[in-house]
Parts: C-alpha cells; sequence; structure tokens
C-alpha cells in the first residue's frame, strides 16, 4: 500500500506558531523568576530548545532548561515487543516550588504525559505544571489529559502517525506531516 | 528498538557485544536514576523476584536487591544454610516450588558450574546468573567493563592485566570474555599453579611477573585469593603470595605511570593489595560497587522487559 503524506506544518508556519507559544507563555509567566522548561525525551528536547532559545532572548533572562525522560516510567513496559530505549534526563536544577512548563512534540494518548507527571516528581513537589505541545491529536487521548500550550489541533485517525522532521534534528527544513500508516 | 539476544543472562560467553553495549547503555541511564534525591523507579512493580544464593555473598546480593528494590520489584531472599535443601531437596524442586509461588524472575549463586544452565533448561522464568562455581559471574564481568570504560572512556584496545587466581575465578573468566568481545587486550598473571593449563586458547596473555604485568597495562583488575575453593595448597603461604604477587605503592611507584587498580572484593588486605593501594587515587574500587547497582538495574530492566 502506498503513504499518504500531508503537510501540516512548513517552516514558516512552525516560525510563526512557535513564535506565538512564547508569547502566550511570557503572558502567563512574566518574568520567568520561578518559571523551568522541561523538554520530554527522546523528542520534545528539540522543540524545548528552540523555545527556551527564543524566550531567553525576548525576555533578556536566563530560565533553566531541562530533558526528562520517562522511560522507566512508562505504564507499557513489558506490554511491548521490545522495551523503549531510555535517553538521558539532564536536570541540573530543583524544581521544588517552581513553575514547570513541559515541552513535547505531540500529544497523542496522554500517557507520556501521565509518566513524565510521575517521573518529575522525583526531582521535586513543582508549584505548578504546565503542558506545552506543537500538535494536539484531537479525540485521541486515553487519559484525562490536556495542553495548556497547543501549536495546532488536528483531527486525526488512530491508523495515522504524524511525523516532525525538524532542522535540529539534522532534517533538511522544518516540516510536519501526517502520514496514514495502512 | 532494544532487546537482548537471550533470555536469560547465564554467562558472557552467550550474549553478543551488542548486547553489552545495551546494557552499559542502559546502565548509565540508571546511574544517573541513582544518583537522584528519589532513586526509584516503578519499572518493574508487577514483577517478582527471587534471590536464590546457595553460596555466600554479601555484596553481590545486597546489589541484586538494591537493583531491583530500585526498579520497584517485588523481592523474595533465599539462602541454602536456612532452608529445605539441608534436608535432601533437590535444586530443580528447590526452584519449581519457588516459581510455583508466581516468581517471575531468578537470581542465582551456586556453587555448581552450570547449574544456572541446567535450570533454564526445565524453567520458563527469566535466570540471571549471580555466579555459578569456578565458571562465570556475568554481572561482575559487566560492571567491571563499565567502570572500565567510564573511567577510561572505552574498552577497545585497552590493556588489561586480570591479577591472581585465574584458576579458581569466575570473574576471571567472565571478564576474559567481556572484555575480549569488546575489543580489549587481556594478559592474565598469577602464579603458574593457579593459572589454568590451556588459558591461551582464550586469547589472552600469559605473564609469571607481576611487575612486568603492570608494566604493560592500563587497567590492573586484582582478584583473590579464593582459599574456599582450595582443598590443597597452591601457593606455599599467604605471606609467600604476597611477596611475590601482592601489589603495594612501591611497586606501583616504580613504574612511573598511571594504571587503574580495580578490584571484585571483598579485598584481603596486605595479600593482594595493600592498603594504601587499595585507598589510593588508582583505585577504582568503590566506583566499580556503585556501577555495580546501576549495570544489574539495567540487565533485570531489559530481561524483564523482554519477558512481556
Amino acid at each position: 500500500m502506498t503513504k499518504r503524506k500531508k503537510l501540516i506544518f512548513d517552516s514558516d508556519l512552525l516560525d510563526l506558531t512557535i513564535s506565538r507559544l512564547c508569547q502566550q507563555l511570557i503572558e502567563n509567566h512574566a518574568d520567568f523568576s520561578d518559571t523551568v522548561i522541561l523538554g520530554l525525551q527522546p523528542r520534545g528536547i528539540y522543540l524545548a530548545e528552540q523555545i527556551h532559545r527564543k524566550l531567553e532572548k525576548d525576555t533578556r533572562k536566563t530560565i533553566p532548561l531541562g530533558y526528562l525522560d520517562v522511560t522507566f516510567h512508562r505504564d507499557d513496559f513489558r506490554r511491548r515487543e521490545t522495551p523503549v530505549k531510555a535517553s538521558q534526563t539532564r536536570i541540573e536544577f530543583v524544581i521544588e516550588g517552581k513553575k514547570v512548563v513541559l515541552v513535547d512534540d505531540v500529544l497523542f494518548t496522554g500517557r507520556t504525559v501521565r509518566a513524565a507527571l510521575d517521573a518529575m516528581i522525583a526531582f521535586g513537589r513543582p508549584a505548578k505544571v504546565e503542558l506545552l505541545v506543537l500538535i494536539d491529536r484531537k479525540y485521541s487521548r486515553d487519559l484525562p489529559v490536556a495542553a495548556d500550550y497547543v501549536g495546532k489541533a488536528v483531527n486525526t485517525l488512530p491508523s495515522e502517525r504524524v511525523l516532525v522532521e525538524l532542522e535540529a534534528q539534522g532534517h533538511e527544513h522544518n516540516r510536519i506531516w501526517l502520514i496514514n500508516k495502512d | 528498538m532494544s532487546k537482548l539476544s537471550q533470555k536469560h543472562l547465564l554467562g558472557i560467553k552467550d550474549i553478543t557485544e551488542k548486547d553489552i553495549n545495551l546494557i552499559f547503555e542502559t546502565a548509565e541511564n540508571f546511574k544517573e536514576v541513582i544518583n537522584r534525591p528519589i532513586k526509584k523507579v516503578p519499572s518493574l512493580r508487577d514483577i517478582t523476584i527471587a534471590n536464590i544464593f546457595f553460596e555466600n555473598s554479601t555484596r553481590t546480593r545486597l546489589s541484586f536487591e538494591l537493583a531491583e528494590k530500585r526498579l520497584s520489584a517485588d523481592v523474595v531472599n533465599f539462602s541454602a544454610s536456612t532452608s529445605s535443601v539441608k534436608k535432601g531437596e533437590t535444586l530443580l524442586d528447590t526452584v519449581n516450588n519457588i516459581l510455583a509461588m508466581k516468581v517471575d524472575m531468578v537470581v542465582m549463586r551456586h556453587a555448581s558450574p552450570g547449574a544456572p544452565h541446567f535450570l533454564s533448561r526445565h524453567i520458563s522464568a527469566n535466570i540471571i546468573n549471580a555466579g555459578d562455581g569456578t565458571h562465570e559471574h556475568p554481572t561482575q564481568a559487566l560492571l567491571d567493563a563499565f567502570s572500565i570504560r567510564e573511567k577510561l572512556g572505552g574498552v577497545g584496545g585497552k590493556k588489561v592485566a586480570i591479577i591472581g587466581d585465574i584458576l579458581h575465578s569466575r570473574v576471571a573468566l567472565s571478564n576474559i570474555f567481556a572484555l575480549k568481545k569488546l575489543g580489549a587486550e587481556v594478559m592474565v598473571c598469577g602464579p603458574p599453579t593457579l593459572l589454568p593449563k590451556y588459558i591461551n586458547e582464550l586469547g589472552v596473555k600469559v605473564e609469571l611477573d607481576v611487575k612486568k604485568a603492570l608494566q604493560w597495562c592500563d587497567v590492573a583488575n586484582v582478584l583473590r585469593i579464593q582459599l574456599e575453593r582450595q582443598q590443597i595448597r597452591y601457593c606455599p603461604s599467604l605471606r609467600e603470595y604476597s611477596l611475590y604477587y601482592g601489589i603495594n605503592k612501591r611497586l606501583l611507584d616504580s613504574l612511573h605511570r598511571q594504571i587503574v587498580i580495580m578490584h571484585p572484593g571483598p579485598i584481603n588486605r596486605g595479600v593482594e593489595l595493600s592498603s594504601d593501594v587499595a585507598d589510593s587515587q588508582h583505585s577504582i574500587i568503590l566506583d566499580q560497587v556503585e556501577n555495580g547497582v546501576a549495570v544489574r538495574m539495567a540487565v533485570l530492566y531489559l530481561l524483564a522487559g523482554a519477558a512481556g
């Protein structure tokens, strides 16, 4: 069967969207004095880095950025063929009492976010946790999870997959596709 | 994505270089986990593990138990000295009884070489060999190689001398397999009576002079003289062994180069290593112990994942 690919983000739209997400963050976090950003491994970290860079430039503040790997907290361990490969967790600051913005590329079932909330607690008790995603796949949640900041909400079928290609990941252009797996 | 080629960890001989590297990469993640304020992750929360020790152990057993608990597994401990084994129960019966209580994984130490291999043909639970007689001790070899990798940035091309009682050492055999698979050069050094006859068939160098071995190597893995396994005298006295094969500061200083000193423990201070060496900056003995927990977590995690 042939794969059908639909472009949902190109480079220009992505830049615009990231700028808007940053503006929304600035609206809610003002001077970022108590805010930290956590990118979810493996793919959320590129978006987190991009947002972090832009926020630091726009606000001229230093904002802590960390990477959180949720592999060991997933609820599908032993329920899939092979274990998911773990990535590095790097959080070199305390999140106790901080406002945490979790960043991931795609929000689908909500299970990764649940695992992330669980994993994050090992580093302290945050005052508040928010979720930022680039793509929100609507009507596909298994758990009651909603994002606070959404780049774009898209209608998808379970058989479809969102493919994120970012320059930071080594791709030629920033592009995001919706792919039909059948 | 990431899976071991084997269902059990019986020996390093049975696993591939790819397996070893996957274990190392996973162990790096776990090392980060055990240095967090909260050292526990929920990965194995639905798994029960039996630690079955037919032979004494402090370090390995504690290390496995900590690894299991930090992965949130349920743990039962069993030692032969306080069990029905004394009443004449066979190994298979003992283990089958434990498995009937719904145990998913077995960590076993046994005095007979091949005991875990025998078991693996009869039971379905994952088995991890925590030392079988004078045969293999795979997790020790993995943590040794992991510690070398961490200290020197890699194992390939490094020169490692294993010094001491090679004949009775499962650590030596597993280390040779692991280091060779990872591309290191290996030398064994010890009194001729404590070197196995055909050891060079494994592709290792043999050296009788400890000073020459130390001059050659980047890493010296020093082993203990295993008095409990020796029915006859292989060397006249510990004093004489210490005189010819003991490593002290004066000997290390005479090399005029830095080498890394490792020891799987327990150390007989003043016999194979003097205290000033064991506690020196050359020694990574306590790093080995820390890495032991991370490496065992990785092995448990990867084997449990494959069981699903």
